[in-house]
């Protein structure tokens, strides 16, 4: 009995240490190939010195940090100052426990994922506002407050976004709001056709939840220097900017299980659904990244009243108004019995 | 052991800890990162309860929302807390007797506590076995508590309200930005062609 | 232990693990890194000056606005999750009780905008 327990103990931890170390360099990876699109679109070569075409750029990076000297300012409130990129970093990682890469390939599998999803990206706020507020320097604790109210007013479309495509899937389970896209049309069965308002507005609405460009005004560094940020280095700092980007593979990661199916084949026949389901995911989510990078590339960042006009008056209503004509369609399908 | 008592030991524990921890920090902030603290072990128990929709929002809601404004709220106090603590003497009397006299009010209401079984049937409904915590919720809420589910429509309305009264501000001579002006601009009222002859000036 | 528990113990397991991950890292470099601290790399970071007063000041009221429409509009939000998943059982009835709940905050969302308070100046 107590081997047993011990057996499924040790698995447990093994595939939890598994899906960390993989979700740890394919954002090595993600962070190479945002700076190598970068890179591109400037017409520059982006990293290219260490390793093969730069490819083992990120592992360099990280070993700098640690060796670097860990400033904590004398102001500064220590315990929260190194709390914070320790949460950010901690919570961020949290998101992958309960995703699905293929079919039931999740370490947890929630019933109610997307909320735990929901919930772990509003926490995100935290990792910001103490870090900004226990540094004790003006620029931090601006960006933090700055941060704090557009993260939190993205949240509002991003949570009425995610209540379309439940209505459409009917489950909170990461895993049945795939399957539920699984049809004979393949590709277009997908929910990205039928709410297409909603993939835009979760898309651009995830590039302001991660603080990406061009809603970086967190470290806007014409003007914040560099955000709430400004007083970490080494490790801490790399904590903020590991979290930052296990966030956005989140984000993409759930783009794609919620609007692009997932695991699922695009063409829904022979050789292609041969093609083992976590190398659609892994391409699907690479392609979203690839827009983000590229929006990174080549829009300016917005001003911050833009920024909050764009949340509170465009998708709000927006959002807000597509819920109630989903509701409504889903309504008249079932009452005609379509479904 | 069971693993679910060793996490509601674990949980009640941390819980209770920092609940004492929220009063008896000395810098506020600290006190609202305790209070997160508590919240979140408060979202622990509820799980082990079988509530997962509410320990999810509980998370969702407290943590990630109130919290932020009790963060808010108490970044933006600028009061002296040394000055606050000097009447702590003074008001020591006061405010045991009050404390003496809610415990003795709550203990009351422990001791005599009873429920009749007809409260019992006339509230609870039936959980079928099949269904998941969310959707159970789901089907009672809109339906059956249907009164009790547009009041809480009314009560964010009054907050909504309330919030906008209590708050807003506008600051005199600010200029926004107007999209549709910008937008009505053309070239013939935004731009004009002088022949400037040389040496003269316009 | 009960069934639904079963899933959130792998989820335990999971936080803890990356928890160990980021701690690991985050004391790496004060064991590792070469320490040389003196009170101007320790001050905080101002532009030529030192910092006058306590970098924690007031701020703008608009922010806490923001937050506690952001509060109301979550609550809006996480009472529509159970209906969302429950959509196909409630029925006709269900539907329209939540419009009605839309509604009224519809009604509070059109005196926000008339009154500016979305404006942020």
């Amino acid at each position: 009995m107590t081997d047993g327990w011990l057996i499924s103990l040790l698995i447990m931890l093994g595939k939890s240490l598994l899906v960390l170390v993989a979700v740890l360099i394919y954002v090595a990876y993600i962070l190479y190939a945002d700076r190598k699109i970068w890179a591109a679109v400037q017409l520059r070569r982006g990293p290219n010195v260490v390793g093969p075409w730069g490819l083992l750029q990120s592992f360099a990076d990280m070993l700098k940090f640690v060796l670097k000297e860990p400033v904590i300012p004398a102001g500064a409130n220590k315990g929260v100052f190194l709390l914070a990129p320790f949460i950010m970093a901690m919570l961020a990682l949290s998101a992958w426990a309960v995703i699905p890469v293929a079919d039931g390939w999740a370490v947890a599998d929630l019933n109610v994922g997307v909320l735990f999803i929901f919930a772990i990206s509003s926490l995100g706020v935290y990792g910001v506002i103490m870090g900004g507020w226990a540094s004790n320097s003006k620029y931090p604790f601006l960006s933090a407050l700055r941060s704090a109210a557009q993260m939190v007013s993205y949240e509002v479309s991003i949570g009425f976004v995610i209540i379309t495509v439940l209505l459409c899937a009917g489950s909170l389970n990461l895993n049945d709001i795939v399957l539920a896209q699984d049809s004979k049309f393949g590709v277009f069965g997908w929910y990205w056709l039928p709410l297409f308002p909603m993939f835009i507005i979760f898309f651009i609405s995830a590039l302001a939840e991660t603080n990406r460009p061009p809603f970086d005004l967190v470290e806007a560094e014409s003007e914040l220097v560099a955000g709430f940020m400004v007083e970490y280095s080494s490790v801490p700092y790399m904590l903020f900017m590991l979290g930052e980007y296990v966030a956005i593979v989140t984000m993409c990661a759930l783009t794609t299980i919620l609007f692009l199916g997932g695991w699922l084949s695009p063409i829904p026949f022979a050789p292609f659904t041969w093609v083992p389901g976590i190398i659609w995911f892994i391409l699907k989510a690479t392609a979203v990244f690839f827009m983000f990078a590229m929006v990174k590339a080549f829009v300016p960042r917005y001003r911050y009243d833009q920024l909050m006009r764009l949340g509170w008056k465009v998708f709000l209503p927006i959002s807000l108004f597509m819920v109630i004509a989903v509701a409504g369609v889903l309504q008249f399908a079932m009452a005609q019995g379509w479904r | 052991m069971n693993v679910a008592a060793v996490f509601f030991y674990l949980f009640s524990a941390i819980m209770l800890a920092s609940a004492f921890m929220v009063i008896a920090a000395k810098n506020p902030v600290h006190s609202v990162l305790f209070l997160i603290l508590a919240f979140v072990n408060a979202s622990g128990l509820f799980l082990l309860m079988g509530a997962e929709f509410l320990a999810m929002i509980l998370v969702v809601v407290y943590v990630g929302a109130v919290a932020v404004l009790f963060l808010f709220v108490v970044m933006m106090l600028d009061v002296d807390f040394a000055e606050l603590k000097q009447g702590f003497l003074q008001y020591l009397p006061l405010g045991s007797v009050i404390g003496i006299v809610v415990a003795i009010e709550l203990l009351l209401v422990m001791v005599g506590f009873t429920q009749s079984d007809a409260a019992l049937g006339a509230g609870a409904s039936p959980i079928q076995a099949n269904v998941s915590n969310t959707e159970a919720l789901g089907l009672v809420l809109y339906t059956k508590y249907v009164y009790l589910f547009q009041a809480s429509g009314l009560v964010l309305l009054t907050a909504m309200i309330g919030a906008i009264v209590l708050t807003l501000r506008h600051k005199p001579d600010v200029k926004r930005q107007v999209i549709a002006d910008q937008n009505a601009r053309t070239r013939a009222d935004a731009i004009e062609i002088k022949k400037a002859p040389s040496r003269a000036g316009v | 232990m009960p069934s639904y528990l079963e899933e959130y113990l792998p989820l335990v397991i999971f936080m803890g693990v990356a928890g160990f991950l980021a701690a690991a890292l985050l004391i790496a470099p004060f064991v590792l890194a070469f320490k040389a601290p003196d009170t101007e790399k320790l001050s905080a970071y101002e532009c030529g000056f030192n910092a006058f007063d306590d970098a924690r000041m007031k701020f703008d009221v608009r922010f806490y606005l923001v937050s506690l429409l952001f509060i109301i509009f979550d609550l809006e939000v996480a009472f529509l999750f159970p209906w969302a998943v429950a959509f196909k059982d409630v029925g006709l009835f269900g539907f329209w009780s939540m419009i009605l709940f839309l509604g009224v905050l519809t009604i509070g969302f059109i005196y926000e905008w008339r009154k500016g308070a979305l404006e942020w100046d």
